[in-house]
């Protein structure tokens, strides 16, 4: 469907969720998870400011390199790796069509 | 003890304005907050954010939201418990309540308003499968008294001020201090992630980047943490204390366990007055959930105003309320 892609995320139980995300809300990929009601808390409703939203890129999508407050914001997640990003700073546009991405671990 | 008519549970901005509300009403407010200044997420998580949608704001920055709202009810003296939790809570026979603080603070209040937000702030902690076990048991996540680290093997976790400024302060009392932290840059202060540095050349303490800490092992106390680095692979590090520091976040808390219905860490309240399952406890703002709820200032700031008139008639039901417009009356403190 036009203005939608189709992303995959897998949950901390590794269920894999097909989920639609539209392309024309300004909306990132911590806000689908929460619309699609996936456990992601997005405490502080996407500033990049907690890491809550923690999640890693399984696709071998090219994302924006993370900004220093993203990175400063992933010294409070756990099990950081090098696909780690938080959820809140993943714009979802076109090129994004195919995104798999994984829900870190929580406390 | 500590009375009041509304004690209201959380310093945020939504708390903070129903004290503006209580006082037109003539009702006293007293504030408890598990942080140690009032202001909720706007003064610990972002202070210097703009707001944009505050009516007849075009933008205010959430600290000066704070202060200007501080500024709004200082006519009407609120009260404040800050630093401690409220743990525990009794209703009275005459309809009124007893809460208790986690360190034993005690505040009768006619009505309880639980403006917590998302709940207090608590440090994180790591998810490792084990990492209850050994909680004072060699785990601290927040450190008390320096004092009973003399002499000890410690490793800190974590990459901002305070695992910084303890480093550096336990180079002096421990008997070794590693600090763990997962890349080569810090968010902490430029001075003092430089000080850690040099103490790392001079041999003080052992910094170790690129790495994290993935494992804990021992018998009863705490003996060893894996840690699990980029290039080097694992290392098991022996060690007496280990203090993950990885700043705050919000959890529901003891509040959970007050018999409120909850649903989503949320609790479930009536939209006529913000009223939950049990007379007399209100929610506000952020920690209430019902159909078409929207976690605003905005909204929170209009469920406090009518939160207070039905609380003033649970306190005085047989008094008259009149509604009067702040034009017409002004502002008339309390003492």
């Amino acid at each position: 469907m036009e203005g939608m892609i189709n992303v995959k995320v897998t949950d901390r139980e590794g269920q894999v969720h097909e989920l639609e995300a539209p392309t024309d809300m300004n909306m990132n990929m911590m806000e689908v998870c929460k619309s699609y009601e996936l456990p992601v808390e997005g405490t502080c409703g996407g500033m990049a400011l907690c890491a809550s939203c923690h999640m890693y890129i399984l696709s071998d999508h090219t994302l924006d390199p993370p900004s220093e407050d993203e990175e400063d914001m992933l010294d409070q997640a756990f099990f950081v790796e090098d696909n780690s990003r938080l959820g809140c700073q993943i714009k979802i546009t076109e090129d994004l069509e195919g995104l798999e991405v994984q829900l870190a671990q929580v406390e | 003890m500590i009375e009041t008519n509304i004690l209201i549970i959380g310093a945020g901005p939504v708390g903070l304005f129903t004290v503006f509300e209580a006082g037109l009403l003539k009702l006293k407010c007293h504030l408890i907050d598990s942080l140690p200044e009032p202001g909720g997420q706007l003064k610990e998580i972002y202070p210097k954010k703009p707001i944009y949608d505050i009516p007849g704001y075009p933008s205010i920055l959430a600290g000066e939201l704070v202060d200007n709202l501080m500024e709004q009810i200082k006519p009407f003296n609120p009260t404040f418990t800050l630093g401690e939790r409220a743990e525990s809570i009794e209703k009275q026979e005459d309809g009124s309540f007893l809460v208790t603080s986690n360190k034993g603070t005690v505040i009768k209040a006619n009505v309880i308003a639980i403006a917590a937000g998302l709940g207090c702030f608590e440090p994180r902690k790591p998810p490792l499968s084990n990492i209850t076990d050994f909680e004072d048991k060699g785990i601290e996540y927040i450190i008390k008294d320096p004092s009973i680290y003399k002499d000890k093997k410690v490793v800190i976790a974590g990459g901002g001020d305070s695992a910084l400024d303890w480093t550096i302060i336990l180079a002096d009392i421990a008997k070794e201090v590693t600090l763990v932290h997962r890349r080569e840059s810090f968010r902490g202060a430029l001075d003092s992630v430089e000080k850690v540095v040099e103490l790392d050349k001079q041999g003080k303490v052992k910094l170790i980047t690129n790495a994290q800490v993935v494992g804990l092992e021992g018998a009863d106390q705490l003996e060893r943490v894996l840690i699990k680095h980029k290039e080097l692979g694992d290392i098991s590090k022996e060690v007496d204390h280990f203090i993950p520091l990885f700043g705050l976040s919000p959890k529901l808390g003891p509040i959970a366990n007050w018999g409120l219905n909850v649903t989503k860490n949320a609790i479930e309240v009536d939209t006529l007055d913000y009223s939950t399952n049990i007379p007399g406890i209100y929610a506000i703002g952020d920690i209430n959930t019902y159909e078409g709820k929207l976690k605003l200032i905005l909204c929170g700031f209009h469920e406090g105003t009518l939160m207070v008139q039905s609380a003033f008639k649970y306190i005085y039901p047989d008094k008259k309320l009149s509604f009067k417009y702040t034009t017409v009356t002004g502002i008339d403190g309390l003492q």
